[in-house]
């Protein structure tokens, strides 16, 4: 981070101010999630039946569930279970993806065909369905989950590092690095995957809402997380039995937590985009 | 010319449809294996009842060939699969193939539908962004997508059943294709719409689009952003570019410039991602299909993963990789037809 990279960002910044608010939502539910389960209000396990489906009020802000559980309560320490899970699998997927894609670019040859294959076998499939079924076949833990996301994201990072070090691998600096005597382990490890890591902030920032709707979507169909966990998805899943009798309260909060999550999550995604590649604003 | 430039995109089809068989077997022998580590055994389910005796089980393991090393399953399996044979369901006691017949249509029409919506909306949203871009419209449009993206489709259908059912009154209770006291048309096509109109019975028709709807509005939702996206981007390109310009100075209609001239380009990327669009609208089904109780390939696909039914799992599975990679032949063909550069490239 030059200072000229920096006062680009800021010029950005003003621009573009929801990048600006974008982050600091970011860090908002980054701080939610340490700090949510030790200041909520009510224990978001404990059920007190006679104020089972409240409608929201000041003693209960969302409203309180079928077993009478304060579902803000449940919101609130529900964001780091959410959180851990997005930001486990896109990690794994990262690292995965990073280490096998640069190494696929930089050799190329045979590991590049079979990786390749490989690749196009995953991204065949439907891939919500892949995921269902790896939970499924893996059983139903949250572990599995994360594996079951980071699996199904891992072509795509595959790819990107793979063509974003295949284009850098005969340049000049990349060459430098060699006449001087490093290995071709370290030119990956210490030049090329470096150079590609901003790009592939941008696209964990934006794979990180999906990773959140990806999992909310397995709990919401049973699968990973089991109640009485508070989780946003299962929360959605709970409420939807009482959505035809009116008791919106019970999707419509877990809902706006997964979009406000993902909403910040995406735009400063696009937000750091337009600072590393102006060329590519839309 | 014209024989020739279709030759091409046939040859071309051809040889992507070709090269994505190994993904496919990729696929089959993948969903296989994947299969065999879900908990629970097929043949428990298989036998009479719970107190079924182990010496029973046994027997059925050996007549599913469940005794058998898993490679040599796999050889089974793959003749059979060669043989047009999916095997069984447990749930419902049918062959996989039966089953995803009856139900492919159902999830068809709604995806089709789903699709249709998209474009309708997204294509002049797309549009409108791109002519005016920087003003409030553009804003408007882009933070309508921003949003649309990030709201999940199990979210918005719940939210749209609460409105449209329950304070509007106006939409029918959610679950399945029609209700209960409507009879079906005589299945022609397995589309329930068409199949309405084929008999004449309007107030069916009708009935059968009310419980449509509203899935097909949520899956829309979430997918009108990347089009409206895609629209937007390659028709400022498009309206950038110097045939544009050259119309625009020859006098032309400002009507026929941007629907003739700069959309007839710019649609090219939105064909790739329709298709693209449509495919994951078929695997993600899964969660509308559920929302709504859509009798579709997808919901069925979901009991059965979750009572460790093999075979159909397998079988939806296959489906959904054959059409992806028949939807992308599709997109192959159109766009040598929409564009002949690609295919004599």
């Amino acid at each position: 981070m030059t200072a000229a990279t920096l006062r680009h960002a800021a010029w950005i910044l003003r621009g573009n101010p929801l990048t600006g608010i974008a982050a600091a939502g970011v860090f908002a539910l980054v701080l939610i999630a340490i700090f949510g389960p030790s200041i909520v209000p009510y224990d978001p396990v404990s059920s007190d039946v006679p104020q089972a489906l409240q409608p929201p009020s000041w003693a209960h802000l969302a409203g309180t569930d079928q077993l009478g559980r304060d579902s803000f309560s449940r919101l609130i320490v529900a964001t780091r279970l959410d959180l851990t899970i997005a930001v486990s699998a896109v990690g794994v997927s990262f690292v995965l993806g990073a280490v096998i894609g640069s190494l696929c670019g930089y050799i190329g040859g045979r590991l590049d065909r079979a990786v390749g294959r490989f690749v196009d076998v995953l991204m065949a499939f439907p891939l919500f369905v892949l995921a269902m079924a790896m939970v499924a076949a893996l059983g139903n833990r949250i572990e599995n989950i994360v594996i079951a996301t980071a699996i199904i994201n891992l072509p795509f990072y595959i790819r990107f590092s793979r063509a974003e070090v295949n284009i850098r691998r005969n340049l000049g600096w990349v060459e430098a690095a060699r006449a001087c005597g490093d290995s071709h382990l370290s030119v990956v490890l210490r030049f090329l995957l470096p150079n590609i890591l901003p790009a592939m902030a941008v696209q964990m920032s934006l794979n990180l809402g999906w990773a959140i709707l990806n999992a909310a979507g397995l709990s919401f169909i049973g699968l990973g997380v089991t109640p009485p966990t508070p989780e946003w998805g299962i929360m959605v899943a709970e409420g939807a039995r009482f959505i035809s009798t009116g008791k919106w309260w019970l999707v419509a909060f877990p809902g706006l937590s997964l979009m406000l999550a993902v909403l910040c999550f995406n735009l400063l995604g696009d937000g750091m985009r337009d600072i590393l590649d102006p060329r590519m604003r839309t | 010319m014209i024989i020739t430039t279709l030759g091409a995109t046939v040859k071309r089809a051809v040889k992507r449809f070709l090269s994505s068989l190994p993904a496919l077997f990729g696929v089959l022998v993948f969903t296989f294996l994947l299969m065999r580590v879900l908990p629970g055994d097929p043949a428990v389910f298989f036998a009479s009842g719970p107190n079924a005796g182990k010496a029973e089980i046994e027997l059925i393991r050996k007549q599913m060939g469940l005794d058998k090393p898993v490679p040599q399953q796999l050889v089974y399996y793959l003749y059979d699969l060669g043989r047009g044979n999916l095997g069984n369901s447990i749930m419902t006691g049918q062959s996989v193939t039966k089953d995803l017949r009856d139900r492919l249509p159902a999830s068809l029409e709604l995806t089709f539908s789903a699709l249709l919506i998209a474009l309708v909306f997204a294509i002049p949203l797309g549009v409108l962004a791109a002519l005016r871009p920087g003003s409030l419209i553009d804003h408007g449009i882009r933070l309508f997508c921003a949003l649309g993206v990030c709201v999940p489709t199990f979210v918005s259908g719940l939210l749209l059943i609460y409105v449209f059912y329950y304070l509007l009154g106006i939409a029918p209770d959610p679950t399945g294709r029609i209700d209960i006291f409507t009879s079906l048309p005589p299945s022609r096509t397995g589309f329930l719409l068409v199949d309405f109109l084929l008999a004449g019975d309007v107030s069916g028709w009708w009935g059968a689009f009310k419980q449509l709807i509203l899935p097909a509005v949520t899956m829309a939702l979430f997918v009108i952003a990347p089009l409206a996206r895609i629209t937007r981007a390659s028709m400022l390109v498009s309206l950038g570019s110097d045939f544009v310009r050259t119309a625009r100075s020859v006098g032309l209609s400002w009507w026929r410039i941007v629907v003739t001239y700069a959309l007839r380009n710019a649609i090219l990327p939105v064909i790739t991602i329709a298709g693209i669009v449509f495919s994951t609208m078929l695997g993600a089904n899964v969660l509308v299909e559920k929302v709504f109780s859509w009798p579709g390939v997808a919901s069925y696909a979901l009991d059965a993963l979750l009572s460790s039914d093999y075979a159909p799992v397998q079988g939806f599975v296959l489906l959904m990789a054959s059409i992806f990679v028949i939807v992308n032949l599709v997109i192959d063909v159109l766009y040598g037809i929409a564009d002949p550069r690609v295919s004599v490239g």
